[in-house]
């Protein structure tokens, strides 16, 4: 929207980064070539310029890896907590130290707004190690039983809509509990789990504890089913999740699956209007939408369903979408050509099905993968934008008229992961989200994180929580 | 021009169909509101941006001198500031008023007789409020018979604490028709009222019977102007013209010292209520100790390098 105050554009400087024109695979604390030498690109999604060239894991390179993760076991799970606390502190200082690096790097090779990087991503990749630093000596009391032990060798494969976020999620409890870990970020965004190999190093954390493999999804196939890897923790599609179930099924390997989700997000007619409104838009717009946990199905009262619509219209207007590196955007880039084709796919369906489209009016740029704030009225439980998990910034909204539909068309979806109630009255927060088939229920706010909060599915969101005490039992023999 | 938007005729009825009205607004949620506040603070605003901030501040203060001890010669001084609130650089912007206690407005109006900068005077038994009507009306029309173009009047907080709104409602009503042709500003002193949805329900109540402005504070208590008390009475003003289609202007007082602060509240009139508030007519900052900050800023823009305090006045 033009408007007599222009903002100038306010860069950050891409000079605090210097990524190198190519990186090798993390195995046993060095940088090693791909063993068939393969290699792959990595590219800023907001201009399509390449970043570097990364090398492509093989199963022959899986193999090195988990060979390395269980020499290191031995060493790593032998040692006193307190001792791997120092490290994991460490690598917890390192991050906060080296932050306004990451936050650039993460949205060069992501495309989501710096302010998210530096405001969120980055304090809650550090917040974890810290949290989990805390809790490697006191494993006896954490209420898994005394001296509860690790379970050796991790296979981690994270997706690339948080890959630090993820990486420390995934990182910070496998090491806490004296575990090794082989970690696979997603293709399109190789790049912070690469300098996190380099922060591991700075920290002196012996080698073969973490090893990273770039790569496509058959070297996560080879890691998550390699015979000698005894815990897997996967966080993406639910396509691919439930493909890893098949192929853990009738092994010992221990699994925690993080998948898809369409979070309800309940606004009911006495909910200060002006937050509901905010917490919308966090709720479907942080990160272009590209949240597993976003509340992209908003359920609002009928009484109010007109007031909400147009004041949300109204602050979409207001979203500044472009160049992720400058401090005032809101809306980044969509993370690939592949994702982008996927949102537009869904979006044309949901307006062939006779949902109604409305997309903030912002000029997209010329190069990269853009897609605008949008949301669909007059959905249905029975449209395809009410049920399918879009990954993008697209709203589909519905209505309801008492608590017992709102709760009956939140709960109507295969998936479980997240929920919003929206009320200035105590008593219905406690009462609907009791009956709510989410593993997290936020209540006059959205898309909140922290380390101690237990974060995890229900349904086809999957299974296993990460985060707070509940985190470590996926990473102990309980 | 009525007193009540006519859509809300009934809401002021009687003393229980005010306070229905009132408590039927929208609730405010304290977290999300400032955080919302705290967001917009974060807004980077750099060069030309910044450059167009400075002198639209300078052009929406109220330059305001309310001690016990202001004379004449003060007042005049204060005057000269504002229409050349820069003597080493006459493109500076003059302010939009300058504020003073009744007494000295006729001073105030003769010193700027011509120059285009309103006078604004603190009338209604400023800044407590604590007087019988009779009094504060009688207040307000010694300023304005004086020629105070802008009459900034405070509620009577202990009235709207104890529920009686009604009151509070027919006192701004009665004020308002002794201004005049002058603006009326409503303080609110929303650092006593505590809450924010009575900063919202006072916001309405002054709406409704007839103020042009609704201001936070008098700058005389603990807590005056914040970002999200600001942020909150921006979205009033916005809810209020989208049904009612009457614009009404919006001063935060007292506490904004820094032009980083005045930008951020900016910032918050830019995205909240929009542009057509980006305008003196619509919006001001109550703040005297807020103009030299900005005009060492506007200096250090245009010079490339900081002066400091002595290349400014001190009046």
């Amino acid at each position: 929207m033009a408007s007599a105050f222009e903002y100038a554009p306010a860069p950050e400087s891409r000079s605090v980064v210097d990524i190198a024109p190519s990186y090798g695979l993390f195995i046993d604390g060095e940088f090693t070539e791909a063993a068939d030498g393969k290699v792959f690109k990595t590219v800023s999604p907001s201009t399509e310029e390449v970043l570097s060239e990364v090398a492509q894991a093989g199963a022959a390179d899986v193999d090195r890896a988990v060979k390395a993760a269980r020499k290191a076991f031995e060493k790593w799970s032998a040692l006193p907590g307190s001792e791997r606390a120092k490290y994991l502190f460490r690598i917890a200082r390192i991050i906060q130290e080296r932050s306004r690096e990451l936050a650039v790097l993460e949205t060069l090779d992501n495309g989501k707004p710096i302010k998210e990087t530096r405001d969120a991503d980055l304090p809650l990749v550090a917040a974890h190690f810290f949290y989990y630093a805390g809790w490697a000596d006191k494993l006896d009391h954490a209420g898994y039983g005394a001296n509860p032990r690790p379970l050796g060798v991790a296979g981690q494969v994270i997706p690339w809509n948080f890959p630090l976020l993820m990486l420390a999620w995934k990182i910070a409890p496998a090491l806490a509990t004296g575990n090794t870990v082989v970690l696979k970020p997603a293709e399109t965004t190789p790049l912070s789990a690469l300098f996190f190999a380099d922060i591991c190093r700075q920290a002196g954390l012996p080698k073969g504890v973490v090893n990273i493999l770039t790569g496509y999804g058959d070297a996560g196939e080879a890691l998550v089913t390699h015979p000698d890897v005894n815990k897997v923790a996967f966080t993406g599609s639910t396509a691919v999740g439930k493909a890893i179930a098949r192929s853990v099924a009738g092994t010992e390997k221990k699994v925690t699956l993080e998948l898809g989700g369409k979070g309800a997000n309940i606004v009911f007619d006495d909910a200060p209007i002006d937050q509901a409104v905010e917490g919308i838009v966090t709720g479907i717009f942080f990160n272009q939408g590209q949240v597993c946990c976003a509340g992209s199905r908003l359920l609002v009262q009928e009484s109010v369903q007109d007031e909400v619509l147009d004041a949300l219209k109204r602050r979409l207007s207001t979203l500044r979408l472009g160049d992720p590196l400058d401090k005032n955007t809101d809306i980044g880039a969509i993370n690939s050509a592949e994702q982008l084709a996927r949102i537009t796919a869904l979006v044309e369906t949901g307006e062939a099905e006779g949902a109604e489209r409305w997309s903030a009016p912002c000029e997209l740029p010329s190069s990269g993968y853009w897609f605008a704030p949008t949301l669909f009225t007059n959905v249905t439980q029975a449209h395809t934008v009410a049920r399918d998990e879009i990954f993008g910034p697209v709203l589909s909204v519905l209505s309801f008229r008492t608590p017992d539909e709102a709760v009956a068309k939140a709960n109507n979806s295969q998936y479980g992961l997240s929920a919003g109630i929206w009320t200035e009255k105590g008593s219905r927060i406690l009462a609907v989200a009791n009956k709510l088939r989410a593993g997290v229920v936020w209540a006059n706010t959205f898309n909140k994180f922290d380390p101690t909060s237990p974060f995890g599915g229900y349904k086809e969101s999957g299974y296993g929580r990460e985060g707070g005490r509940h985190g470590l039992e996926a990473y102990l023999d309980v | 021009m009525p007193t009540t938007a006519p859509a809300f005729a009934d809401a002021t009825a009687s003393d229980s169909a005010l306070r229905r009205f009132l408590f039927g607004l929208p609730g405010v949620d304290a977290v999300g509101l400032e955080a919302r506040a705290a967001a917009l603070g974060t807004r980077s605003i750099k060069t030309t941006a910044k450059a167009y901030a400075i002198d639209l501040a300078i052009s929406m203060i109220d330059l305001t001198t309310l001690e016990g001890a202001d004379t004449p010669g003060k007042v005049r001084a204060l005057a000269a500031k504002a229409v050349h609130p820069d003597p080493l650089d006459r493109t500076t912007p003059r302010t939009a008023a300058v504020c003073v206690y009744p007494d000295m407005v006729a001073t105030a109006t003769a010193a700027l007789a011509g120059s285009g900068v309103k006078v604004a005077s603190v009338a209604t038994a400023f800044p407590a409020g604590r007087a019988a009507l009779d009094v504060k009306l009688a207040d307000v029309r010694d300023a304005v018979a004086a020629g105070a173009d802008e009459i900034d009047m405070v509620i009577d907080r202990g009235a709207f604490l104890s529920g009686r709104f009604l009151k509070v409602y027919e006192e701004i009503v009665a004020v308002k028709a002794e201004c005049g042709t002058a603006r009326l500003k409503v303080i609110f002193e929303t650092g006593e009222l505590s809450t924010y949805d009575n900063i919202r329900r006072a916001s309405w109540l002054g709406m409704l019977a007839g103020a042009d402005f609704i201001k936070t504070s008098t700058g005389k208590v603990a807590t005056n102007a914040t970002p999200a008390n600001t942020l909150l009475m921006l979205e009033a003003v916005r809810d209020f013209r989208a049904q009612t289609g009457v614009q009404i202007g919006v001063k935060p007082a007292g506490g904004i010292r820094t032009t980083k602060d005045a930008v951020k509240f900016l910032v918050l009139v830019n995205e909240t209520a929009g542009e057509d508030w980006l305008d003196s007519h619509w919006f001001r900052f109550g703040a005297s100790s807020l103009l030299n900050d900005l005009l060492m800023q506007r200096q250090k823009l245009s010079t490339g390098r900081y002066s400091g305090p002595d290349y400014v006045t001190v009046d």
